[in-house]
């Protein structure tokens, strides 16, 4: 098996576009999240925050490519060619057949999907549709629409299962390069906001709405006042590569990922389960050969659901005890959907490199369902060389990485 | 009415929709290989000439004849005509 490492990575976040804003702003505890007014619109929707992208103007991609893009499909090429600027790969690479795509999201887009149906519905036909509707609704269209902008010919997978997207990603990227099918794999997710994507959570009284006059304080995973999920937008790259290829290339090594797990939760469609997730976790240890107490770092899932937050902490107490440093970068971010595993594993990477710990944003008063594990609640240095990253998904999708920093060994 | 509001309308709707620029559109501005647009573009250029002009052009026999600028001036102007005297 070959050992896979990380050479690029690529962000668009509720702080703009780039790696950079996004572990500055964290790492400053800076909020992404802002009132959305225009919520209002929808009847019963009780959230007015979300996390949008600022400052992208979609027309620097030309627009043979960008017609059949949505904002999901623009973000993730975006961020795609800052993973692949930063690995120092380029058009021969992307062409050569080395190069596949694992990049998904939640759904194709809802906003195109809206206007596909307005249109049908009110013209009862297909006479007024434009050629291009259809690639945006696909919901592989994220890597069908990379793979024409970057002009890559390998392997092309986009795995869907919500927040799981892109945990899941890098962990099929991960094992097609361990396996030797590719030579480099462009992994991760992308998420565009629609109201009926915090409507979702609303439904399932798991969305975040008590905090619509102060949306920075929101969500807050593991808090006692916590409330449920804010949606937001975005998308996570990052390039995965055979250590013997970013050897002969001679490029920086950012990290390497040494244990991946997905398992099935079938005990319920809403809820997760400890013991689940605790099995989640526990088998990625075992891929990546190393005991609990081998891992210097948990990055949780915890979106600041009640039920999602306390049957991760168990499962993390169970697995880890109260020894190991946990945090959450929902409380910055909200919750990117399926960009937000990519995303926040660009943040822990960071995190490996720099030698310190990012807190838990908004956690002021730690719920006492949530307090027999170890908190991050300010910013530290601490020694870092392995962590773990969690992703679980409505639905019962539950994703863990095991994550280390580069060792020439 | 007048072919020269036709021809400036068409003008503006295909430069909006498929953002070229008002300087390229040119009579012999041959649509694939100048004005660089291709199979999908085709198929909204027809949905958004019928939106502009309000007829049904998407079944016509003749528009698979057009090449340039030029012929679709052409191909709207003659059906608007044909659309006045019926």
């Amino acid at each position: 098996m070959k050992r896979v490492v990380i050479t690029g990575m690529g962000a668009v976040s509720p702080y703009g576009r780039g790696v950079a804003p996004l572990l500055g702003s964290l790492i400053e505890g800076k909020s992404g999240i802002a009132r959305a007014d225009e919520l209002a619109e929808i009847q019963g929707l009780r959230p007015r925050v979300a996390g949008l992208v600022p400052g992208i103007d979609p027309r620097e991609i030309p627009r043979k490519y960008r017609r059949s893009m949505s904002n999901m499909s623009i973000f993730a090429v975006l961020a795609c060619s800052e993973a692949l600027h930063q690995a120092d790969l380029g058009t021969e690479e992307c062409a050569g057949g080395q190069m596949g795509i694992a990049i998904g999201s939640t759904t194709g887009s809802i906003q195109a999907t809206q206007e596909f149906f307005e249109n049908f519905l009110s013209t009862g036909g297909l006479e007024q549709m434009k050629s291009t509707v259809f690639f945006k609704i696909m919901n592989h269209s994220c890597a069908a629409n990379i793979s024409k902008f970057l002009g890559i010919s390998g392997r092309i997978l986009s795995p869907s299962a919500a927040c799981s997207t892109s945990c899941q990603a890098l962990g099929y990227g991960y094992e097609m390069i361990a396996f030797g099918r590719q030579q480099y794999m462009l992994c991760g997710g992308a998420d565009e906001f629609h109201a009926l994507t915090p409507g979702a959570f609303d439904v399932l009284n798991a969305a975040s709405f008590k905090f619509n006059e102060q949306p920075q304080r929101t969500p807050r995973p593991f808090d006692r006042d916590r409330d449920g999920v804010v949606c937001s937008e975005g998308s996570g790259i990052i390039l995965l590569e055979s250590l013997d290829s970013a050897r002969k290339r001679g490029v920086p090594i950012l990290g390497e990922i040494i244990g991946f797990s997905t398992v099935s939760d079938p005990k319920s469609i809403a809820n997760p389960d400890a013991d689940f997730i605790e099995l989640c976790m526990r088998e990625a240890l075992n891929d990546a050969g190393l005991e609990p107490q081998q891992i210097d770092y948990i990055n949780a899932h915890a979106t600041g659901t009640v039920q999602g937050d306390l049957a991760e902490s168990a499962a993390i107490f169970k697995l880890f005890g109260n020894n190991t440093p946990v945090s959450s970068f929902k409380g910055h971010l909200g919750h990117t959907l399926a960009a937000s595993g990519a995303l926040e594993l660009c943040a822990v990477v960071g995190m490996l490199e720099r030698q310190c710990l990012i807190p838990t944003l908004n956690l002021d008063n730690v719920d006492v369902s949530c307090n027999h594990i170890q908190h991050v609640q300010l910013l530290r240095t601490k020694k870092l060389q392995t962590a773990i990253k969690n992703n679980f998904a409505l639905g019962g999708v539950n994703s863990s990485l095991v994550i280390r920093s580069y060792q020439n060994d | 009415m007048t072919d020269h509001e036709i021809i400036d309308l068409i003008n503006l709707t295909l430069s909006e929709e498929f953002e070229l620029d008002m300087e390229d559109m040119k009579p012999e501005a041959l649509i694939f290989d100048d004005l660089d647009l291709d199979s999908l573009d085709i198929v909204d250029m027809v949905v958004v000439l019928e939106n502009a002009f309000h007829f049904k052009i998407r079944e016509e026999e003749s528009i698979r004849k057009i090449r340039s600028l030029g012929d679709i001036h052409e191909f709207v102007i003659n059906k608007k005509n044909q659309s006045a005297i019926s």
